[in-house]
């Protein structure tokens, strides 16, 4: 004991920082806020920390080259003892990054913590966060799969789609005129080296600031912030109702940081690593990239969105929604901070959530894309063949073998790009059917080119037979007067003009 | 030597300021080349054109009235490149010398297209974009119809001009195709 006594002293005499720590440990923040809630931001920085010891110690054997990088990551995963488990606890310690920093800044927000005199603590917070989302889709671009060469793919689209400078962007981010070599090494470069160095600059920055200025009061219905007394009050406030950081707040950030690294770990041997998905080999077209998680809404907005106001809403909203966020302190610094007064603020949370959730989820089965063998995997229902007319057989054969199924269900099976056809007699006539065939329209391919006359007639002799026993089939009424619809229609297409 | 006031330089303050300004210039020297390499794709695409003439093969490779996945290397690669440098595109043998080479990358984000001959399109796995046997946009969200690659034939092998990931503002080689119904 004497001898750590004399070594502490020996680092004391020259360190000199033993009165800041002390100041540090034991400075008072309010009862109140040494509550559950406030653990995010501490738990937030536990998971860096867990970042960057993984990723330094996966970095002893990643090899960020293109030609090698997929082989040494299959080779951590199957040949380095426990490398598949320090991949996976890095993997699942950046899906518990971004989520705890997205609730961190839900938090914050709510509670009204962004307001004076805490608005460079909540702007430094959102570069933070963009770091972190950074990390994020860098770090998915390091497993270089094939969704991560085809994520990238996406990404020079995008910058390709910015105006005038659009091209030399693109060659910028990637290195080069394609996807390849240079590419991975400045993303490495950008995902070990560069946001790592920013983030723990940040980081440091926003600490700084929470000490100084203290940790947010917990708010309170009608407690005003006013930015000629807010100091005061905070000091009063502290002084007559505060405990000291240490112990009475310190030890639910301690439990809540443990019980976090304890979740990852258990992610990390239920789930195991990502990937890596399959080789990168661009000649491979038969695959279906899909980002990561905390991209899947990006994804499914991409598919949703109006052509012609993709590039406006891809190149502005980013600007527009970072703006916001950079701005909101800087316009609402004062007034009411509990969420009890706030309704847009808490609507605004709620509709976010509700929109970024639904996307996710939308995502996971992506119904704008066509299903890519739905028309040769995806027995055809029975059903549907039992009492029919050869004709009709012969239509359903056409509607398989012409890839139909990739775009409309039947029985329940095939794409959602299009309508399911379960019921579509009931909703179209006879002719109705050979023209939206032949024609397209409503985001459907014409068929006109493709189709001989004999094969729409069968196919549309079958369409026409779909629908429920109980309900006949849609009639115009040149068919209902008896005068019925030519069934050589389909032999004579139309002319089809452009749009 | 008279004492400092106030509207004076003093000798240090002189110093300090050079000293400053010494430094600025020196920074400002070390720019040039490190925005140079930073740039180098810029300027190198620039300097020797990143699209050069590659071989697909001979003619009688693809039959004619049939389209056909084919690969070529990059014509720009390093060694370390891997599999990357290798590039996939369709070609449709319309008939006779005349060809259409499509990229593989839909003109909407980049994901590789398919192509379904039984209904003469091409698919897109990722958004739904929809191509016609022409490359013309059919339905989904492409803003344009597939980006397509320039040909000529040389004593019977059919060569494109590619090097370059084919994008909005890089398209390849081509003469803007508009979207429309190919009827």
């Amino acid at each position: 004991m004497r001898w750590l006594k004399i070594i502490g002293i020996w680092f004391e005499e020259r360190l000199q920082i033993g009165d800041a720590i002390r100041g540090t440990v034991a400075h008072r923040v309010p009862r109140e806020s040494a509550s559950w809630w406030y653990v995010f931001g501490s738990a937030a920085l536990t998971l860096f920390g867990l970042q960057l010891v993984t990723g330094v110690l996966l970095a002893l054997v990643y090899v960020p080259s293109a030609a090698e990088a997929w082989n040494s990551l299959q080779y951590l995963n199957h040949s380095v003892y426990l490398g598949w488990f320090l991949r996976a606890v890095h993997g699942w310690g950046s899906n518990f990054m971004v989520a705890v920093v997205l609730v961190h800044m839900c938090q914050v927000f709510l509670f009204g913590a962004y307001k004076f005199p805490r608005e460079l603590t909540w702007i430094i917070g959102v570069f933070l966060l963009i770091l972190t989302l950074g990390m994020a889709f860098t770090g998915q671009v390091l497993r270089f799969d094939q969704d991560a060469y085809w994520g990238l793919g996406i990404g020079a689209s995008i910058s390709g789609r910015v105006p005038l400078i659009g091209g030399y962007l693109v060659q910028l981010l990637l290195g080069g005129p394609i996807i390849a070599g240079e590419t991975l090494t400045r993303f490495f470069t950008i995902h070990v080296f560069l946001v790592p160095g920013l983030l723990i600059g940040f980081v440091g920055l926003h600490l700084l600031l929470v000490l100084k200025l203290g940790i947010n009061e917990w708010p309170m219905p009608g407690r005003i912030v006013r930015r000629s007394t807010y100091f005061q009050e905070y000091h009063e406030l502290t002084k007559k109702d505060g405990v000291p950081f240490v112990p009475d707040a310190i030890w639910k950030d301690l439990f809540f940081s443990a019980a976090i690294i304890v979740s990852v770990m258990a992610c990390a041997l239920l789930f195991g690593p990502f990937g890596p998905g399959g080789y990168p080999d661009p000649t491979i077209v038969q695959t279906i990239p899909k980002p990561d998680f905390f991209f899947r809404w990006l994804y499914a907005v991409l598919a949703l969105l109006p052509p012609e106001m993709e590039t406006p809403v891809l190149l502005i909203a980013p600007v527009i929604v970072i703006g916001f966020l950079i701005l909101l302190p800087l316009v609402s610094g004062a007034g009411e901070k509990s969420w009890r007064r706030r309704p847009v603020a808490v609507i605004t949370l709620l509709v976010l959530a509700v929109s970024l959730g639904t996307f996710t989820k939308l995502a996971a089965y992506s119904p704008w894309s066509p299903v890519m063998d739905a028309w040769s995997g995806d027995p055809f229902p029975v059903a549907y063949l039992k009492g029919r007319t050869p004709l009709e057989r012969q239509g359903a054969l056409v509607f398989q073998v012409k890839q139909c199924r990739n775009c409309h269900a039947i029985g329940n099976s095939g794409g959602q790009r299009g309508p399911s056809l379960d019921r579509v007699a009931t909703a179209l006539t006879h002719d109705q059917l050979i023209r939206q065939v032949i024609q397209g329209g409503g985001n459907m391919p014409a068929y006109g080119k493709n189709l001989s006359p004999a094969e729409v007639t069968a196919l549309v002799a079958f369409l026409e037979t779909l629908h429920p026993p109980n309900q006949p089939a849609a009639r115009s009424a040149a068919q209902i007067n008896g005068a019925a619809a030519d069934h050589g229609a389909a032999s004579a297409p139309h002319q089809i003009e452009d749009e | 030597m008279s004492e400092p006031n106030d509207s004076e330089v003093s000798r240090r303050d002189l110093f300090t300021k050079v000293g400053l300004l010494l430094n600025g210039l020196a920074l400002a020297i070390l720019a040039a080349p490190v925005f140079g390499y930073l740039l180098s794709p810029v300027f190198r695409g620039r300097r020797e054109q990143y699209k050069k003439w590659v071989t697909l093969g001979p003619v009688t490779e693809f039959p004619e009235g049939e389209t056909r996945l084919t690969s070529f290397r990059s014509p720009i690669s390093a060694p370390w490149d891997g599999d990357t440098d290798k590039t996939a595109c369709w070609v449709r043998h319309i008939g006779r010398e005349r060809f259409q080479v499509f990229a593989v990358n839909c003109a909407h984000l980049g994901c590789p297209v398919r192509w379904f001959p039984q209904s003469g399109l091409f698919m897109c796995p990722c958004h739904g974009g929809v191509y016609y046997q022409d490359g013309a946009r059919a339905s989904g969200p492409p803003p344009r119809g597939l980006f397509e690659y320039s040909y000529k034939i040389v004593n019977g092998t059919l060569l494109i001009e590619a090097g370059q990931l084919p994008t909005l503002s890089n398209t390849a080689s081509l003469s803007e195709r508009r979207a429309g119904c190919a009827g």
